[in-house]
């Protein structure tokens, strides 16, 4: 009687988790064996899969592509993590000042996060047109001769920063604005009374408080600039001269364009040892710098 | 608050002036080029404000692709991944956050764990399980994959757990299946959850560009982004057609936002933990 109650319970359970188990085995636990498999063949798709051992690991570690690809991608990294930081960071703090016009102003941040890559990429190509685009043209009232960007290795890939700037601007910005809110007033009003000065309550009070949100945006942002992909793709499709090409990139035109899915699979292995490594580090570097409330 | 002085509101405006200038100033140039025809595109100066406004731009984009397919396909596509995302992660969350059993917080862990796993890494094995299934190039496959989502679970185990057990027990005493309880107990009661994941789960799918790009190739069967993306190579400098396809891609979701502002901003800053 127990037993078959008991089994009665076990077939409910099973049944509410069916489907989300099932595209779980076969989607996250299945593939991720798969792709670690197929990191240790050559398959191409047609012919059958030989076992290469580590030739795909050892290939891409030694070929300079590889560390163009890395550097890249740091390079995107350095200049972006920073700046938009900074700016969601800028963009926060006004949205957190109260006035007849703050919810226009937050829908105005707010449309680019909205919409797709792909139309955002397209449109900023557009934008840094170098003859008849409008930001040269803006360039060129102050005197400044824009430079070529997407067609400029120099140039490329702070063009895509810029783009990635606006785009996620607004989600930061939205994410900033909920940690500011949660700060608990009575500091500020204690500090004023102290006589600080507004810098120093942004030093003193604000930066501190917030830094658990910082560490938060870091751990993100880090991860998402790794897998950089649509911008480069309807951009720039990793050029001038390779200066724009990044890991997911690479990876999709291995594994789509040239089926090489072994070396396209060692390639994303390698990357998310890269991400793993990168967000340990941040992990322990937190307790030097992250304050929390305790 | 104290009453801010007149210089720092002055300051204050300018500064947010300035920077919505530079926000905007990419979408109008989207939208005026959308009516420009081709030989504006090549004015210098630049014309800011189109002379000629005309929409052979949008008519043309029809002509030469089946672009009313694309966005129908999005919409199919879109409704449908946010209808089995979201009822699947229901379901599972319904037993994370009231079922207890054994092994369960384990298997939350297992499916938690997975989150560390980026999509780079599952992306071909993916695509090659749906191809020797023959799956590629349909609905069934781009969507199969959305029947797991971890994010959607943790999210609503949070809020089903708020709801009092006396509610599940007062149901079971009258009788009620697990079931029953389900839907007219835990459903109704998670709707502001529930709401929040089917704006950002639309939106996801709506924008959604590398997993339907490698899965759908037929052209007839593109979705938005995809068929954007195409048209972005075979036509790369007749802009005022990118830009009518793009600026057509984005009223949808502008619309949705409109509507439901509250749970697109509530989802997205939480979303942010799905990393």
């Amino acid at each position: 009687m127990k037993g078959s109650k008991k089994f009665k319970k076990g077939i409910i359970i099973f049944s509410f988790l069916l489907p989300s188990l099932l595209a779980f085995s076969i989607f996250s636990i299945f593939s991720i064996g798969y792709s670690f498999f197929l990191s240790f063949t050559d398959w191409d798709i047609i012919t059958a899969p030989n076992f290469v051992g580590l030739n795909n690991y050892s290939n891409i570690l030694h070929s300079e592509e590889f560390w163009k690809v890395l550097g890249n991608t740091l390079y995107y990294m350095v200049l972006y993590i920073p700046l938009i930081i900074i700016f969601s960071i800028g963009v926060a703090m006004l949205l957190n000042v109260k006035s007849k016009f703050t919810g226009v102003f937050r829908t105005i941040f707010f449309i680019p996060v909205l919409t797709s890559w792909v139309a955002a990429a397209m449109l900023w190509r557009w934008l840094l047109s170098p003859y008849y685009g409008p930001i040269n043209a803006i360039l060129q009232v102050f005197g400044i001769p824009g430079p070529s960007w997407l067609y400029d290795s120099v140039w490329a890939m702070p063009a895509i920063v810029l783009a990635s700037l606006w785009k996620d601007v607004g989600f930061f910005g939205l994410i900033f604005l909920s940690g500011l809110q949660a700060i608990d007033p009575t500091y500020y009003e204690a500090a004023e009374i102290d006589g600080a000065s507004k810098f120093q309550r942004f030093r003193k009070i604000t930066l501190p408080l917030l830094s658990p949100t910082i560490f938060f945006v870091l751990i993100i942002s880090s991860i998402n600039s790794f897998q950089l992909f649509p911008q480069v793709m309807i951009m720039t499709q990793g050029g001038p001269f390779g200066s724009t090409e990044v890991f997911m990139e690479r990876i999709y035109s291995y594994a789509f364009k040239y089926y090489e899915m072994g070396y396209a699979s060692a390639y994303s292995w390698i990357l998310f040892v890269f991400i793993f490594i990168f967000t340990i580090l941040q992990w322990t570097l937190q307790k030097r710098w992250v304050y929390y409330e305790a | 608050m104290k009453r801010k002085s007149p210089v720092s509101k002055v300051v204050y405006y300018v500064v947010m002036i300035v920077l919505s200038f530079f926000m905007v100033l990419p979408l109008f140039w989207m939208i005026t080029t959308s009516l420009k025809d081709t030989g504006a595109l090549t004015a210098i100066p630049i014309e800011w404000i189109p002379k000629k406004v005309t929409f052979d731009s949008f008519r043309k984009l029809f002509e030469i692709f089946p672009f009313g397919k694309a966005f129908l396909n999005s919409v199919i596509v879109s409704v449908s991944i946010t209808i089995v995302n979201v009822f699947s992660a229901c379901m599972a969350a319904y037993v994370f956050a009231k079922i207890p059993f054994k092994g369960r917080e384990l298997l939350f862990g297992i499916f938690l764990v997975t989150m560390m796993i980026p999509g780079s890494v599952t992306l071909i094995p993916n695509y090659l399980i749906l191809r020797s299934f023959h799956l590629l190039n349909s609905y069934l496959g781009l969507i199969l994959p959305s029947f797991f989502n971890i994010f959607g679970i943790f999210m609503l185990r949070q809020s089903m757990r708020q709801i009092p057990d006396d509610f599940i027990d007062a149901a079971v005493i009258d009788g009620a299946s697990q079931w029953r309880i389900f839907f007219n107990v835990i459903i109704p009661l998670s709707r502001p959850m529930i709401a929040t994941l089917f704006v950002i789960t639309f939106m996801g799918a709506w924008n959604d560009y590398l997993w339907p790009l490698i899965v759908l190739t037929d052209k007839s069967k593109m979705t938005l982004p995809v068929a954007l993306s195409m048209l972005n190579g075979q036509y790369s400098t007749e802009y005022n057609l990118l830009m009518a396809g793009a600026l057509i891609s984005i009223v949808p979701i502008i619309i949705v936002y409109a509507f439901a502002q509250r749970y697109f901003e509530e989802g997205l800053t939480a979303g942010g933990l799905k990393g």
